[in-house]
This record gives structure tokens, C-alpha cells and sequence, in this order.
């Protein structure tokens, strides 16, 4: 009984602590936000206030160093027909398209060979990491020599396997495709690490098992380690998605957007609006679709990811 | 005869006194004149300032790498202290246009490229007035010789108002590197005219041998200077005197867009279509190709054995005239003051020692490019010793006569470049000269319009 009395005693004591609470948790709830405000106010003026800022700029008319008016939503109608946005749009896609599966494929291809055992692994491991070390601007200068139509290295090589010379970046129809395989050369390494470091934490009771059963090579990477690196590949993806949709220093260092217009991507499009042509509002305008687009595609990838998680 | 000798050698001892008497006075009153006219600068009064610090906004270039040496020598002159930075070209035009824009610049002297930030930098009222600065003798050192400034250099630096609002300090003019030993192999000699070229580049072009008879700037925007430095064989610019309206799409200006094609179609290497300056001086540099239209500032480049397989080869011609006109194009930088400086008298000290004949003359002689003084560019101090010759001295003299804008001046010149940039590139990929650039124009009118009204 006495024990029983003590714990009514116990949960009274709870109650009336309980009954107190809302006074002491408004009191901590008021002080904590003091604590709070700060950090609030840091980020509702370095994040939320461009953001406002840039959607006001886009309902107007605003050129630097001329009037602004309000022309409400004007600037993305016209972006629905200008056809110069409307093909830098489509380009800006197929360019991350292609620079964003072509490394996933050749990089967790490569995780799976640096997986294994052989000889001077490590050695080449780092050597084929040492792109990615490499900044955007010294390597699309290199490369830019490098595929100079007479006297650059790339035609030297491919004329020594009776290749005719190739024009690389300085035709319309192979730009992109040259600019691709830059982006790959420069970040396939960094798929190959983020799959890498997937393979290195799996289980090997899977193998064992598949071994017994008689599973080819094959059969084990799409049963077993194609399920299980999922998860990695996804961040990899995300990853080359927003690198590839937003990337300009490539493309302003070797092509600057041309020949033409041929590989004039969004991010190219928005930054010689607002910083060549000085049209603050409608390259305003291009931010928030190409924010929209950003986010959009962001969740896409994300539920995508969600979906690829470990189950057990 | 004995009196009229003593009278005259009293008379003459006399006047010698008298002469003696009068030199001593004349010494007394007349010598500090005398000086301070013959040493005009020593009297000039370059300490008004001392104490001051101005700062100085410039690109990045060999010529602020000299003005940047001179520094020194300057503030040793006037006690003015100077910070300068210098800044990419493009992102220091970016710089100059929103701290410009802001009303309150954080540098009281700009260096502006006048062929893009000319009729820019008048609407948004950026800079001082100049002229009022010159004629003050009391701002102006007496040497500062202000006639010395060529034509090219002033066109760009005065406004259409009359207003000065910089100093031409470095004006860059378009003309012809050629090979001459490819000329002296096949016997062709450097062309007079635009048809004479075509044919030398025809004779001078063999695709077997990877060697081409011309090269020149394909890429977007980049291409422009070289369709206007046609068109400007035509005697016609790509707008009206006062800007108001395009003439892109003239019988004349297709004539030079169709040269422009063909040129770079028939008788340039492949891919120049993204060809930009750094491409054509590669090609040109390593034996590619027999002529270069471009700026006259690459010779250093073009003259140095470890960039250069063609050292002392070199020729420099002047833009061949066309059907109605002989000019070449040309390009300027100018030195201007904030007009919300409140430093302004050490800023002018700064612009107008900056550009004194001695600075001029260094950038001439160390090869950083063409000054905006006549006296620099003739001068035989700059030729002795210079590894560039004769002909460069006499490409460069000859083309400042001639020159004459090339690139229209009015507000939205990139955006100008661009769209005319594409329609030159689209030529190249097959499209119709004159269809091309009726579309360019219809495209660029209403941006011109309205930049004017803003």
C-alpha cells in the first residue's frame, strides 16, 4: 500500500508540476526566441530579402543606371517568347542531361573497378581523382588550347590513328558534346568517390550467399549492389544535376556561349542579360524560373532518393 | 678722326655701360619670367595638393602596370598619395557602371573603355568636365601641350556636347599583320585595297599545307570590329553621327558582312567561326595563316621568340582602303574623373601627369600599346632600339590619320555586338548577308530607341 500511495504521491507531484508548466514553458518559449532572433534576422536578410527583392525586380522594367517601372508580369511573358531564352532552356536540359549520366555511368563504373584489389590501386585511384582538384577556370583554359582546330593537342592525337581533325568547340553542332566531355572528364572522379565510399560500407553476407547460389558477376551487381549503392548514385545525381544546370564557368571560359548562340545555356543567357546588357528585370525574371526549375528538379531528385533508401 | 674715335669709344664705352646697366636690371626683374618659362614645370605649382589621397580604379593591362610604376614618381612630384587597383577588363566595366550608377564611386579617377562606356557615361553624367580643368593654368602644368592629342584619340573623347570628359590615353588602331616571307614565296605584294586583299588571301591560301591567306575573330561579339573596319571601307560607321539610327542594313553594309563571310568561309582556317583574338594570334604566330586583321597592340606578343615562330617576319600594314573610304578602326581608353569626387584638383594632377608626354612615350617604347600623343608615337626615341622596325612605327603613325571609330557609339554597344554577332556567325553557318542583317536590325532598333529615352 505504502508503495502504491507513494507513486499516487509521485503522480500528483507530476500533475501539479504540469499544471505550473505553461507559465514557466512561455516564459523559456519568450527567451528562447530572444536567443532565436539573431540567427532569424541573419537569415531573413542574406536568404528571404534578395528573394523578395529579386521577384519585386522582376515585375519591373529596370535597366542600371536608368528608370524603373512597374510592368507587373510583362518580363515572363516575355520570356514565353523569346526564343533566344526558349532555346538556351532546352539546351540548358540536354546539356545536363548528358552531363549528368554520362559521369554516374563512367563513375560508379569506375567505383566498382577501384573496389577491387590490384596492384598500385592507390597510386591510381589518385591520379584519377586529380581532376577534380583541378579549378574549373585553369582546366577549361587548358582545354581550350587543347582544341585549337590546327594546333591544338586533340587533332595532333587523333591524326596519329587517321582520325581527320575535329572542330570541338568551334562548330555549332559539336560544341555541346565537346563541352560535355570536358564536364565529365572534370567530375566523374567525384561520383566515383561518393559510390566508392557506399561500396566500401556494404555487407559481404549478400556475396557469400549469391556465391553459393551460383550467381554470375552480373547477376550480383544488379541484384545485390546496383539495390544496395542506389542511395549514393542518388546523392551523386543531385549533385551533377545542380552542378551541371547551373555551370558557366566552362562555357564562358571556352566557348563563351558561341558559336552563335550553340551552347548558350540559361545560366549563360541570365549573366549576359544582368551583367553585359545590364537588364535587371528581366534577367530577375530568368532567376525565378531558373529557381523554380532548380527546386522543382531538386525534389524530383530527392523523392526519387527517399524512394531508393534501404528497406528492411 | 682721333675725336670721333675717342667719341666713339667713349659713346661705345658708354653704351656698353648702359647695355651692362640694363642687362643687370632686366636680370633683376626679368629672370624669374624668363625661368618660369623655360622651366615651366618647376614652377607649376604640383605641391597644391600634397597631403591628398586619391584612389584610382584601372584595368588590368600592361599600360596600369606602367601607370602603376609611375606612381612613385608622382606622389614624389606632388605629395598626392595614390591607391589603384586594377581590375579585369570586363568586371571593371561592370565596376565602374554600378559604383557610377550608385552615385557615390569609391574612386575619384576611372580608367573607361570610351568605344563602350562613351555615350554611357554622358547620360549618366559620370565624369568632369575636363576642358575647363585644361585651360585653368593654374590646374595645368604649362608643358601639358594639350594640342598634342591626336584626332582618333579626342573623337572619342569629346562629347557630343562639346564636354571633355577624359583623356585619351591609349588609342588602339586595326590593320594588317601579314607573313612577308609567305608574301615574298608565292610574289605577292601587300594590298593597297579590300579587293586586292581578297585576291592576296586567294594566292596566299593552300588547306594542303595548313596554311590559309587570312584569319580573323569569328566569335560572337568579337567579330564585329572586323565587319566594321570593311564597312568603314565603304566610308559608312553602323550608325548615324549623332546615334540615332542604325545603318546595318544598307546596301554597304551587307557588302562588308558578304567580305566578312567570304573571307573567313573561303580563305580562313576552319573553325574560326569561334575564333576570338586569342585564337588568330596563335594561328598567325605559328605560320597558319598569311594575314591577321586585328588591334596593332599584339606585336609584342607577335615579336617575342617564345610565343612566336614567325620573329622578324612580321609585317604591319594599314587597313587596305575599300570602294569609298580608307580608315581604320579604332578602339580607346580614357582617363576620366569622378564628377562626386571631392578630391578633383589632385585627381587632374594625377590624369594630366599620367599623360604627360613622358609616361606617353614610355607605354610607346615598352610596347603596351599606342598613346593618344602625336609626339609619342612620332617620336625617334620610341624607334631606337625597338624591336619592332620601321613599318610598325609607320603602320601605326599612318593608321591615326585614318582612324575612325569601330564600334558605334551609343549606349548599348554589348548589346549591339551581340546581336550583330550572331547575325556575322550565322552568315558563316549558311545564312543570307542581307537577310541576316535586316532581321539584326528589326531585332536591335527598338533596344536603341529606348536606351536613348531612359
Amino acid at each position: 500500500m505504502s508503495d502504491a500511495s507513494s507513486a499516487v504521491d509521485a503522480v500528483e507531484r507530476a500533475r501539479s508540476a504540469t499544471s505550473q508548466s505553461p507559465t514557466k514553458a512561455y516564459t523559456f518559449s519568450r527567451n528562447y526566441w530572444a536567443f532565436a532572433a539573431p540567427g532569424t534576422l541573419l537569415i531573413a536578410s542574406v536568404i528571404v530579402f534578395p528573394w523578395i527583392f529579386t521577384l519585386w525586380m522582376s515585375l519591373h522594367d529596370w535597366k542600371v543606371g536608368g528608370d524603373h517601372a512597374f510592368v507587373g508580369l510583362a518580363n515572363y511573358f516575355r520570356l514565353a517568347s523569346d526564343s533566344r531564352f526558349l532555346e538556351s532552356l532546352v539546351r540548358t536540359f540536354w546539356f545536363t542531361a548528358l552531363a549528368t549520366l554520362i559521369p554516374i555511368v563512367l563513375g560508379v563504373w569506375a567505383a566498382m573497378m577501384f573496389h577491387r584489389n590490384f596492384p598500385f590501386r592507390g597510386l591510381l585511384r589518385t591520379v584519377f581523382v586529380m581532376p577534380m582538384m583541378a579549378t574549373p577556370v585553369a582546366v577549361a583554359l587548358v582545354w581550350t588550347m587543347m582544341f585549337h582546330p590546327q594546333l591544338g593537342v586533340l587533332n595532333y592525337l587523333l591524326s596519329l590513328v587517321g582520325i581527320p581533325p575535329q572542330l570541338w568547340v568551334y562548330h555549332p553542332n559539336s560544341v555541346i558534346p565537346t563541352l560535355v566531355m570536358v564536364e565529365v572528364w572534370h567530375w566523374t572522379p567525384l561520383v566515383m568517390l561518393i559510390v566508392l565510399g557506399g561500396l566500401a560500407g556494404l555487407p559481404t553476407d549478400p556475396y557469400d550467399s549469391a556465391l553459393i547460389d551460383g550467381a554470375s558477376g552480373w547477376q550480383m551487381f544488379r541484384f545485390i549492389t546496383w539495390p544496395l549503392i542506389l542511395p549514393y548514385v542518388m546523392i551523386a545525381l543531385v549533385i551533377r544535376t545542380i552542378d551541371s544546370l547551373k555551370v558557366f564557368d566552362t562555357i564562358a571560359v571556352i566557348s563563351q556561349g558561341g558559336p552563335g548562340t550553340a551552347s548558350e545555356t540559361l545560366n549563360y543567357f541570365l549573366y549576359l542579360q544582368a551583367f553585359q546588357f545590364y537588364n535587371i528585370g528581366y534577367a530577375s525574371a530568368v532567376v525565378v524560373i531558373f529557381f523554380v526549375i532548380i527546386i522543382a528538379l531538386s525534389l524530383l531528385l530527392l523523392y526519387l532518393r527517399q524512394k531508393s533508401k534501404w528497406t528492411t | 678722326m682721333t675725336e670721333k674715335s675717342r667719341s666713339g669709344l667713349a659713346a661705345s664705352r658708354r653704351a656698353v655701360l648702359r647695355t651692362g646697366a640694363s642687362a643687370l636690371a632686366l636680370t633683376a626683374v626679368g629672370a624669374p619670367m624668363i625661368n618660369r618659362s623655360a622651366l615651366g614645370q618647376s614652377t607649376f605649382d604640383w605641391k597644391r595638393y600634397a597631403g591628398t589621397k586619391i584612389d584610382a580604379l584601372l584595368v588590368k593591362n600592361p599600360r596600369s602596370d606602367l601607370l602603376q610604376s609611375h606612381e612613385k614618381e608622382f606622389t614624389a612630384l606632388t605629395g598626392i598619395e595614390v591607391s589603384s587597383e586594377q581590375v579585369p577588363e570586363q568586371q571593371q566595366r561592370q565596376k565602374a557602371m554600378i559604383e557610377f550608377t550608385s552615385g557615390k564611386p569609391t574612386f575619384d579617377v576611372s580608367m573607361l573603355a570610351l568605344h563602350v562606356q562613351k555615350r554611357l557615361s554622358k547620360k549618366g553624367n559620370w565624369l568632369e568636365d575636363l576642358k575647363p580643368l585644361i585651360a585653368d593654368q593654374s590646374q595645368t602644368n604649362p608643358e601639358f601641350d594639350f594640342a598634342d592629342f591626336n584626332s582618333a584619340g579626342l573623337n572619342y573623347s569629346t562629347q557630343t556636347d562639346g564636354s571633355m570628359t577624359t583623356l585619351p590615353h591609349f588609342v588602339d588602331y586595326w590593320m594588317v599583320y601579314y607573313n612577308k616571307e609567305m608574301f615574298e614565296q608565292k610574289g605577292v605584294a601587300y594590298p593597297k585595297t579590300m579587293d586586292e586583299l581578297v585576291l592576296a588571301a586567294q594566292k596566299l591560301t593552300d588547306p594542303s599545307k595548313g596554311v590559309y591567306g587570312f584569319v580573323s575573330r569569328g566569335l560572337k561579339n568579337a567579330n564585329i570590329p572586323v565587319w566594321t573596319s570593311w564597312l568603314l571601307g565603304q566610308g559608312q560607321e553602323t550608325v548615324t553621327p549623332d546615334g540615332s539610327k542604325l545603318l546595318t542594313d544598307t546596301p554597304e553594309a551587307v557588302w562588308a558582312a558578304e567580305l566578312y563571310a567570304r573571307l573567313n568561309k573561303e580563305f580562313a582556317p576552319p573553325g574560326t567561326i569561334g575564333f576570338n583574338w586569342n585564337e588568330c594570334q596563335t594561328t598567325f604566330a605559328q605560320g597558319r595563316a598569311a594575314m591577321w586583321l586585328d588591334g596593332i597592340g599584339f606585336a609584342t606578343p607577335l615579336e617575342d621568340p617564345t610565343k612566336s615562330k614567325i620573329v622578324g617576319k612580321v609585317g604591319y600594314g594599314i587597313t587596305p582602303a575599300g570602294p569609298k573610304g580608307h580608315h581604320s578602326a579604332t578602339f580607346a581608353d580614357g582617363i576620366g574623373i569622378s564628377r562626386t569626387s571631392t578630391k578633383k584638383g589632385a585627381a587632374w594632377y594625377y590624369a594630366q601627369f599620367m599623360a604627360n608626354k613622358k609616361n606617353q612615350l614610355a607605354m610607346m617604347k615598352a610596347g603596351a600599346g599606342a598613346p593618344g600623343r602625336t609626339s609619342a608615337l612620332t617620336s625617334p626615341d620610341a624607334r631606337q632600339g625597338s624591336k619592332f622596325g620601321d613599318q610598325y612605327f609607320e603602320c601605326l603613325a599612318g593608321s591615326a590619320k585614318i582612324g575612325r571609330p569601330g564600334l558605334p557609339v551609343i549606349i548599348p554597344v554589348t548589346e549591339f555586338r551581340d546581336t550583330f554577332g550572331v547575325a556575322l556567325t550565322n552568315l558563316l553557318s549558311g545564312g543570307n548577308a542581307k537577310a541576316e542583317l535586316a532581321k539584326a536590325t528589326e531585332a536591335f532598333k527598338p533596344v536603341l530607341e529606348k536606351s536613348e529615352q531612359g
